[in-house]
């Protein structure tokens, strides 16, 4: 089945990226001190999770497709 | 394909170990940057106190809230022997002088606006700050800042004062 | 419930909790509140209500959040218009969710009810995201279970009050749908100004998916109007997958831009594609000639959003006669048609506030979308009207949808 097929495909590289992930030497290439940019609220994808979701809302049923709708949160990775 | 997706979730939990902020040794990396004073200042001339350094940004939150404590901090044992520096990190100052204007501190800011000395120092996340010995080597890291971790900034800086 | 279909309902409620993939997984989401008033208006339905959301953190590492919204519905809508009579009715909804951090890990986990006279629906759903690769990388995984229980409404022929038919289905007043679904998502930082989304989602539904009242119609001959009207009659299971991405960058003004596309297909021969690009401005200058300040204080968006689908395998506006197939259904959200949406949005910035010092930032923002959908092969059908079946005029719909709010950070 398709789906089955797209799911393996991607727990293979959500698997392979994770295990490459373990304290191996991927350098992040825009380093914290560089992001200041995703510390503007501007750049959040949602900026307002109540107005976003009521939208999303009106037009998901009033349409066929559904689902796969990212986007709440945001921030600079300030911690 | 439930399964498959319970093992996904499983092997990003197993595989990315949550890798703490070891604290490092050796000699702290030497530089030398202009400061807000319009004169430069190097580590080197403070050879034989205790050095804070703290990498912030205007743009940072965290960073911002701490402002006022480290400077309460700085007032309180700049005598003892203590210093703090603030490193910004921005390419572009402005902000930041605009940013102190309003929040004025007395301890003295950096500006690493080609990010020689975040990349020397690896910083990995905003703010980080760093203790140095008395004898120029690197001792604490701390990574990010939350309500209440004044209190291990204090206990640091008074273990190192001591020694 | 008449107004939409049921098998959008327990999804949908979902994103009031959730929403998608977080930028950073390693920070609990800020503590703040909304409030917000909602009105939509088009097709000879109104439905407005408010809509609350509240967060705190609790310790160095949960975070709370509740809900409460609510839709005050009052129709006449061209489904309506039919087979049925105007009504009114209400939908509430209320949802509870935890998160837990620890380390780059946010576990996070929820309920949300809805109810109203003819539907209740439960959900519970659980998500992990973790950050990785020096944080530039956000993956999240969702699970949901959804069940859900449907009644029909009907004139109780002895009293005249509004009753849940209680024979409706199989002999009982309830009939069941069961939902499951499981969403992957990936935000990932490309360079100092651009952010892409990439969205994943499998959903699952089983039991009875269509709405009790609509109804098809079928070519009739010895009928007057040349038609009749009889149940829709829907599979009783649908599988879909979606999958979208999106590309935010920051543009050196201090603005941004964002374009998303959404690729949609289901186990009902539905498939859809949805592109959308949003602007989002701030002032940075003082604007001539008003006494308010704006400058620094008020941010600007805009958006623009095309949508088009085919139409389901069993959907058909107009059947050659009767039970000419085992699935048949006229539900204009199966039908196939274009949508288009603009919309604008204004944010303004309170300064501190000297009466609450506890309240770091609060907004007011306002919102208007229109809404236009152009269908296909779906015709506006008025009882009474002598036009011969199948040559109706194809139906439009025209929409506003309104919104305003105030949002208090702490």
């Amino acid at each position: 089945m398709r789906v089955t097929r797209i799911l393996a495909a991607m727990a293979a590289t959500g698997t392979l990226a994770a295990g490459l992930g373990g304290c191996s030497p991927i350098e992040p290439w825009v380093k914290p001190y560089e992001r200041e940019h995703f510390a503007d609220p501007i750049m959040s994808l949602s900026r307002d999770p109540v107005s976003t979701s009521y939208l999303e809302h009106v037009f998901e049923s009033r349409e066929g497709s559904r689902g796969a709708t990212g986007g709440v949160g945001g921030g600079c990775g300030c911690n | 394909m439930k399964n498959r997706l319970v093992t996904l979730a499983a092997a990003l939990l197993l595989s990315v170990p949550v890798m703490g902020a070891a604290d490092p040794s050796g000699p702290a990396p030497q530089f030398t940057l202009a400061s807000r004073t319009g004169k430069d200042l190097s580590l080197a001339q403070y050879r034989g106190q205790v050095v804070m350094l703290n990498f912030w940004a205007s743009w940072c939150g965290p960073c911002r809230q701490e402002m006022p404590l480290l400077e309460s901090i700085y007032k309180k044992y700049n005598k003892m022997g203590f210093v703090l520096i603030g490193v910004n990190v921005e390419p572009d100052s402005a902000k930041a002088e605009e940013w102190l204007k309003q929040t004025p501190v007395s301890f003295p800011i950096v500006f690493d606006k080609d990010s020689k000395v975040s990349k020397a120092y690896d910083v990995a996340g905003m703010p980080s700050t760093i203790f140095i010995d008395r004898k120029g080597n690197l001792r604490v890291l701390h990574r990010g800042y939350k309500p209440g971790d004044e209190n291990e900034y204090l206990d640091k800086i008074r273990t190192l004062i001591r020694e | 419930m008449r107004l939409q279909l049921m098998r959008t309902r327990w999804h949908l409620l979902l994103a009031f909790v959730i929403g998608g993939t977080p930028v950073v997984a390693g920070v609990l989401p800020d503590d703040r509140a909304d409030v917000l008033y909602h009105r939509y208006q088009g097709g000879g339905i109104t439905i407005q209500g408010p809509s609350v959301l509240v967060r705190k953190k609790v310790g160095d590492n949960f975070s709370l959040s509740a809900g409460y919204y609510e839709d005050m519905i009052s129709s006449a809508s061209i489904d309506v218009k039919l087979t049925a009579s105007p009504y009114k009715e209400n939908r509430k909804q209320e949802n509870f969710s935890v998160d837990y951090l620890h380390g780059k890990t946010t576990y996070s986990a929820g309920y949300i009810h809805s109810r109203e006279p003819d539907y209740a629906s439960n959900t519970t759903f659980y998500s992990l995201s973790q950050d990785m690769f020096g944080d530039l990388t956000t993956v999240s995984l969702t699970y949901k279970r959804g069940w859900d229980r449907v009644y029909k409404d009907e004139k109780d022929a002895a009293t005249g009050q509004i009753i849940n038919d209680p024979h409706f289905f199989g002999g009982s007043s309830s009939a069941t749908a069961d939902h499951r679904g499981w969403a992957l998502g990936i935000s990932q930082i490309l360079t100092r100004s651009l952010l892409a989304s990439f969205n994943y989602e499998l959903l699952e539904d089983e039991g009875y998916l269509q709405s009790p009242y609509r109804q098809i119609r079928f070519l009739d001959p010895t009928d007057g109007k040349g038609y009749r009207t009889a149940d829709q009659t829907y599979p009783h299971t649908r599988t879909s997958n979606s999958a979208s991405l999106l590309l935010k960058y920051f543009l050196p003004y201090r603005a941004a831009v964002s374009g998303q596309y959404r690729y949609f297909q289901d186990t009902w021969g539905i498939v859809g594609h949805t592109f959308e690009v949003d602007y989002t401005h701030p002032i940075k200058r003082a604007v001539p000639f008003l006494f308010w300040p704006v400058e620094g204080h008020v941010v600007l968006d805009g958006s623009l959003r095309y949508y088009r689908q085919n139409a389901a395998d069993f959907y058909s506006d107009l059947f050659p006669r009767q039970s000419y197939q085992n699935f048949e259904a006229r539900d204009r959200e199966l039908a196939a048609f274009n949508s288009y949406a603009i919309g604008f949005g204004a944010t303004y910035e309170f300064p501190q506030l000297s009466w609450a010092p506890w309240i770091n930032k609060s907004t007011v923002n306002v919102r208007l979308d229109h809404l236009i959908i152009d269908y296909s092969d779906f015709r506006a059908v008025y009882t009474g009207s002598g036009i011969a079946p199948g040559t109706e005029p194809l139906y439009k719909l025209n929409a506003n949808v309104f919104q305003v709010f105030v949002s208090a950070w702490y």
